[in-house]
């Protein structure tokens, strides 16, 4: 070949791509070549970014891929990758030429593995029951009998004949299907918004509000029953105010909505027995009823009638009740004559041995020595005596009176005599007598004097003489000579006049 | 006893004043006048019971959805 060509230039005969041809060649030839592919791997890192494209990486221990989801298949994905999580995602590879990159469109991403699946159950499970939402309180009775059941679930299918078929066995009702998608992307949304649409259905509306709710879906997968793991479904159920009976699946399979719901069947069948009672057994429990409520008053009657007639023939003739009082009485009125004279008797023996004792003579032996005591008491007592007694006294008195005159008249003389004799002695003592024998009195300034020094000092004069008094003016002149001194004056004494006694 | 008139009882109400009435009445220990009126009572209970047996009736309907998912009607479903 090399002699053909000579010199050659490496590359010099190839033609030359611009970056953009070669970019979609590449393009061509890896879609052409992979077309959609499933590839399983971990989930790395996750973006969703503003646009509302999803970019994430799948991982193995050595490689890694690049995967995107397109806004408007996000919406549609079963399961949301999160990091760390075992996928298998489904999609088409094909490359971004602006980076030169190769990525894998996905348009699906399932939880690859069971272990996987369970993990991220268990993990809902705790976030709930952390929540109460399993709590045993929080469930609500079942009705007994309920006029209109709700179920959700599709609308064909062995599952809603299953339930149909069993209703119609034990109590045919009104029964409303809220037809949903029981699998795939569409099951979760659809099943919460049918159990929040019967809730909102108001008593009296256009549809019967439903007062019990059935979900029910039949056996499959996990990955087929996996829409009632979701939380949507569960939260819903936990809100329903209608009592919400579970019938997810088989008997071994449980989902997040059976720990919510009200009561968990184990199948669809067993739903429609707990939905309702048995109404041939109802009717005849009623049936029942009413015998035994005619029975119980009947007997009632027949007790109480035979309860009568055994006391009525407990009761005594009204006669006998009177007979033994009637033969008391008979006894009492044959004793009372009888009576009647003892007692008369009796009565005139004790006034017989009463009157035994009282007799006129005794009666008078005793009046006798009253009457002598009477007697010499009156005796003793004589009018002559006591007159005799008061004349005597009167004697006495008189003499007494005269006595007392004459005493008094003798004592009286003498006092007379004596004050007589008392009088003549003072006039023989007086100064005054002493005077008329020519003696004379001096008084100076009133007072008497009874010395020269004395009358000399005096402004006044004045002699007393048997007759009468004298003044002297101009007292003091010595040209006086006392001729005596002057007679002393006895004190004068007022002899008080004493007055007769009578 | 329910002051409720029975006429406006529930199956499950009349059930349970029923089965009460009956309790009593077969104790056996109310007054004759009283037994007369329990079973009175009694008997409107239990027609009212047959009553709601009897009104037992099948009737399904698939609600109808529109686009959005809001219920707009329900169509009656037979043959299931």
């Amino acid at each position: 070949m090399s002699d053909l060509i000579d010199d050659p230039q490496p590359g010099e005969n190839a033609p030359e791509f611009t970056v953009s041809e070669i970019s979609g060649a590449l393009k061509k030839t890896i879609e052409g070549a992979f077309g959609r592919v499933r590839v399983r791997g971990e989930v790395g890192r996750v973006m969703l970014a503003r646009s509302g494209h999803l970019y994430f990486d799948v991982k193995d221990d050595r490689s890694v891929l690049a995967a995107v989801s397109w806004k408007g298949q996000v919406s549609r994905l079963s399961i949301k990758p999160e990091e760390g999580m075992e996928v298998i995602v489904t999609g088409k590879l094909t490359t971004f030429g602006s980076q030169s990159k190769y990525q894998l469109n996905v348009d699906d991403v399932v939880v690859a593995g069971e272990g996987a699946l369970m993990a991220m159950l268990e993990k809902r499970k705790k976030t709930l029951a952390a929540e109460g939402l399993f709590a045993p309180e929080r469930k609500k009775k079942l009705p007994f009998l309920p006029e209109v059941i709700g179920v959700v679930t599709s609308p064909s299918g062995a599952v809603i004949r299953d339930i149909l078929h069993r209703l119609r066995d034990r109590f045919p009702r009104k029964v409303l299907i809220w037809p949903v998608a029981v699998q795939g992307e569409a099951c979760a949304p659809q099943v919460a918004a049918a159990i929040e649409g019967f809730n909102r259905m108001q008593p009296g509306g256009a549809l019967p509000r439903p007062d019990l709710l059935i979900v029910a879906r039949g056996g499959g997968s996990i990955e087929d029953l996996w829409g009632f793991n979701e939380e949507i479904v569960a939260r819903a159920a936990a809100a329903s105010d209608i009592p919400l009976i579970s019938a997810v699946g088989h008997e071994t399979d449980t989902t997040l909505i059976d720990f919510v719901s009200d009561l968990r069947a184990p199948t669809p069948t067993a739903a429609a027995e707990h939905a309702v009672p048995v109404r041939m057994e109802l009717l005849a429990w009623t049936e029942e009823q009413g015998t035994r409520l005619t029975r119980s008053l009947e007997q009632a009657l027949t007790q109480r009638g035979q309860r009568l007639r055994d006391l009525s023939r407990a009761l005594p003739r009204p006669e006998a009740l009177l007979d033994n009082p009637r033969q008391r009485l008979d006894t009492a009125s044959h004793k009372l004559p009888s009576a009647l004279r003892h007692v008369a008797q009796s009565g005139r023996v004790k006034l017989t041995e009463a009157s035994a004792g009282l007799r006129p003579r005794v009666l008078t032996a005793r009046l006798a020595p009253m009457r002598d005591r009477l007697n010499m008491a009156g005796a003793r007592l004589d009018p002559d005596r006591i007159t005799d007694a008061n004349k005597r006294r009167t004697v006495e008195i008189t003499g007494l009176s005269a006595r007392l005159d004459r005493a008094f008249l003798a004592n009286t003389k003498r006092h007379e005599d004596r004050l007589t004799s008392l009088e003549r002695m003072r006039q023989t003592l007086g100064y005054t007598e002493t005077l008329k024998r020519g003696y004379a009195v001096v008084r100076g300034d009133g007072d008497v004097v009874t010395s020269q020094a004395a009358a000399a000092k005096a402004k006044a004069l004045e002699i007393e003489f048997a007759d009468g008094r004298l003044a002297l003016d101009g007292a003091g002149t010595s040209a006086v000579k006392p001729i005596k001194p002057a007679t002393k004056p006895k004190p004068k004494k007022d002899a008080p006049d004493q007055g007769s006694l009578f | 006893m329910s002051d409720k008139p029975v006429g406006e009882m529930s199956f499950e109400e009349a059930m349970r004043a029923l089965e009460a009435v009956v309790g009593q009445l077969e104790r056996g220990d109310v007054a004759l006048e009283d037994s007369i009126k329990l079973y009175e009572r009694g008997a409107e209970l239990k027609a009212r019971c047959e009553t709601k047996l009897k009104e037992a009736e099948e009737k399904v309907a698939a609600i109808t959805l529109d686009p959005n998912g809001t219920p707009i009607g329900a169509t009656p479903v037979e043959g299931l």
